[in-house]
């Protein structure tokens, strides 16, 4: 009896950090009803807030917290010629400008084209210093998990979703079970974040953390930049999980250093905090959001990051994978076999030598600075393959700018890329930027869907070094040929 | 403000024997710049549906075939909706004429935004699904029941229990809108935001 007793002491004082996120949040709770979660940070964006908006109406309800609800444009505007009216996709434009009327009607504050802020929202958010330790933070976007990589508790929701949090600032929730991924050791070089995500879908399987919240951590993922652990976190939805966490540490408040504003004076200008009180006690409390020593996950999954290459995809989901110096599968069932037809690929070739047509540089998993960056060292000096198309698009304006302010720019497209305007672009084909039907495209997004980035496409997903390599080639590469020191 | 209601029914199935159908191959992304939630029935599994001129059918997609035109319950596989957050998927599926899909297991997202909509969702064992696909080969004219007080659907004169999140049950069989019951806590919210606006 004893025993048992300490044993739930125990395990009610030992939390992992989505349990702590969780209780935190916790408005109202009640048997056999769902949880009413409160929200600190609700991003929305054209393509998910329409019917939510006009739900409102209906209701006759306001916006409850429009201090706390920050939109931006990014999945169907165009990513060239955007200010040359009209679209070609009139619907793209009636919708982006319905998004506009709305925030106007409601006092939300937008990001919108003519904005120095405008991008994709998972790379804006983080920008603009509002993706914090401890928030809860949701989008009309599966990719919202990109934001867990602060230690936030951050998920994608729909539309009926979104009106309830427009309406009420909450959200009815279910509590996940929870899964330590624990990546060891230390990444080989030319082996970056993408990789480790590749991987860990591959294993689990797309479906494998459905009903689980994830935490990352271990020695390669301390290792990461904040920018490679939200390329992590935002393809946890590509393993069907709920959301993807990392542990805030120094690497994080590094980088919130820069980008938080302190005080509640306009909080889109980004100067560096002072030493103040309030910083100090401001930091202290996000590096407090950890799982405790000892705390319980349901699962654990643990990679040797040592043993992880290269990553590209084959098929028409990202757990269909395989790394690159592996053959990929023989045609053993029908899944497989649909997916090799779609793809043209003939089951146990390898994925090395497979000509491309298309490059992708962009989405909200590798748009960032640094994923411009690792592309540039790689194409500098070089020219893309003749035949092949490479659109380099950056995550957000920010990023662009700080891209042109480097010379990025320059590099790509005196290599023979296109240099374009920040957007979601040929990730999701609803802007204008698609893949033709049965060509090939090394993209740096997550999603590998039959149609998704245009009718018939085919992707093969890979990190952004590997696309470089392959814009470079005209065919896939392996990036460990490319270090450069 | 009631949301949908669902109601028993007994139906012929629509079976899509796949793994993994994404919320992209239910409802393309180039169909979501639409600011309501009319005509996506039409756009409904599109790219397999239709050939590239986007309006000849494929004669071998389910849809397509006569035998399954009046199914009301669409019989899926494993992780049926994952991707996308996209609540278009349901109101595709919806706008085709279904009001219930049985699948081996559901993508998270995708649950959620059909719980909302009156679509519902049950989940049963791999093996029952195999037979039912296997069933509906031999004879398309056989009928699934579903009731959803006592959480049976009926296959074969065989009535298999499904579990479901006793919530969903009760916003699924009284039209209960969230928003309504959420805002019924108003008190405990606004107690919340006192505190959180404080720290």
């Amino acid at each position: 009896m004893a025993k048992a007793k300490t044993e739930t002491t125990s395990k009610a004082t030992k939390k992992t950090l989505y349990e702590k996120l969780w209780d935190a949040h916790v408005v109202r709770e009640a048997k056999g009803e769902p949880t009413i979660l409160y929200i600190d940070l609700h991003l929305i964006h054209e393509v998910t807030t329409p019917q939510a908006f006009t739900g409102l109406h209906n209701r006759k309800l306001p916006v409850r917290r429009t201090d706390l609800t920050i939109a931006t444009m990014d999945h169907s505007v165009p990513s060239a010629n955007r200010k040359k009216l009209p679209w070609p996709d009139v619907m793209a434009q009636k919708q982006v400008e319905m998004l506009a009327k709305n925030c106007k009607k409601h006092g939300i504050t937008l990001y919108g084209l003519d904005s120095e802020h405008q991008g994709i929202v998972h790379v804006i958010g983080p920008e603009l210093g509002i993706t914090q330790p401890g928030k809860t933070i949701v989008c009309g976007d599966s990719h919202t998990s990109t934001h867990g990589a602060f230690g936030a508790l951050a998920f994608g929701i729909g539309t009926s979703e979104v009106e309830h949090v427009l309406a009420t600032q909450c959200l009815l929730q279910n509590k996940t079970k929870t899964m330590a991924i624990t990546v060891n050791g230390s990444l080989k070089p030319g082996v970056y974040s993408k990789d480790i995500i590749l991987r860990i879908i591959h294993e689990l399987g797309i479906g494998g953390g459905t009903g689980y919240t994830f935490e990352y951590r271990g020695s390669a993922i301390r290792a990461l930049s904040m920018e490679a652990r939200m390329s992590i976190c935002n393809m946890s939805i590509e393993a069907g999980a709920r959301a993807g966490i990392i542990a805030p540490d120094q690497t994080t408040i590094d980088y919130l250093e820069k980008r938080v504003k302190f005080k509640n004076d306009g909080r889109l200008q980004v100067p560096t905090m002072d030493r103040s009180a309030e910083k100090k006690q401001a930091i202290a409390k996000w590096l407090s959001w950890q799982s405790d020593e000892g705390a319980k996950f349901d699962e654990e999954l643990i990679i040797d990051a040592a043993t992880i290459e290269p990553m590209v995809t084959w098929g028409t989901n990202p757990g269909m994978s395989v790394g690159i110096s592996q053959k990929i599968p023989k045609e053993e069932n029908e899944d497989i076999k649909k997916a090799l037809e779609y793809m043209g690929l003939k089951g146990g070739q390898m994925m090395r030598g497979q000509k491309i047509d298309y490059v992708f540089f962009g989405s909200c998993t590798n748009s960032r600075i640094e994923d411009l960056r690792i592309e540039a060292n790689i194409l500098k000096g070089k020219k893309i393959a003749p035949g092949v198309t490479v659109f380099a698009v950056p995550g957000s304006f920010e990023v662009k700018k700080q891209a042109e302010a480097e010379g990025l720019h320059k590099i790509f497209l005196d290599a023979g890329c296109e240099w374009r305007e920040a957007g979601c672009s040929m990730c999701i084909g609803m802007n204008g930027d698609l893949v033709p039907s049965g060509k090939y495209c090394a993209s740096t997004s997550n999603r590998n869907f039959i149609g998704r980035q245009g009718r018939g496409a085919r992707t093969l997903l890979m990190s952004p070094a590997m696309a470089a390599v392959a814009a470079i080639l005209g065919a896939v590469g392996d990036s460990r040929d490319y270090i450069k020191i | 403000m009631k949301s949908s209601q669902f109601k028993d029914l007994t139906s012929t199935l629509a079976p899509l024997m796949r793994d993994n159908v994404d919320t992209d191959q239910i409802i393309p992304a180039r169909f979501l710049t639409a600011t309501d939630k009319k005509g996506f029935g039409m756009r409904l599994f599109m790219d397999l549906r239709y050939e590239d001129d986007g309006f000849t059918p494929k004669p071998d997609f389910v849809l397509n075939q006569k035998k399954y035109k009046s199914a009301k319950i669409l019989l899926a596989h494993e992780n049926f909706g994952c991707g996308s957050s996209r609540e278009h998927a349901p109101w595709a599926i919806i706008g085709a004429g279904f009001t219930a899909v049985i699948a081996v297991s559901f993508a998270d997202i995708f649950k959620n935004n059909s719980a909302k909509n009156g679509l519902l969702l049950v989940e049963l064992p791999r093996e029952v699904i195999d037979a039912m696909h296997a069933d509906v080969e031999k004879n398309p004219k056989e009928k699934a029941s579903i009731n959803l007080e006592k959480q049976t659907l009926t296959w074969k004169k065989q009535a298999h229990t499904f579990a479901i999140n006793p919530f969903v049950k009760k916003c699924l069989m009284e039209g209960l809108d969230d928003i309504g019951y959420t805002l019924s806590f108003a008190k405990e919210i606004k107690s919340f935001e006192n505190t959180r606006d404080q720290a």
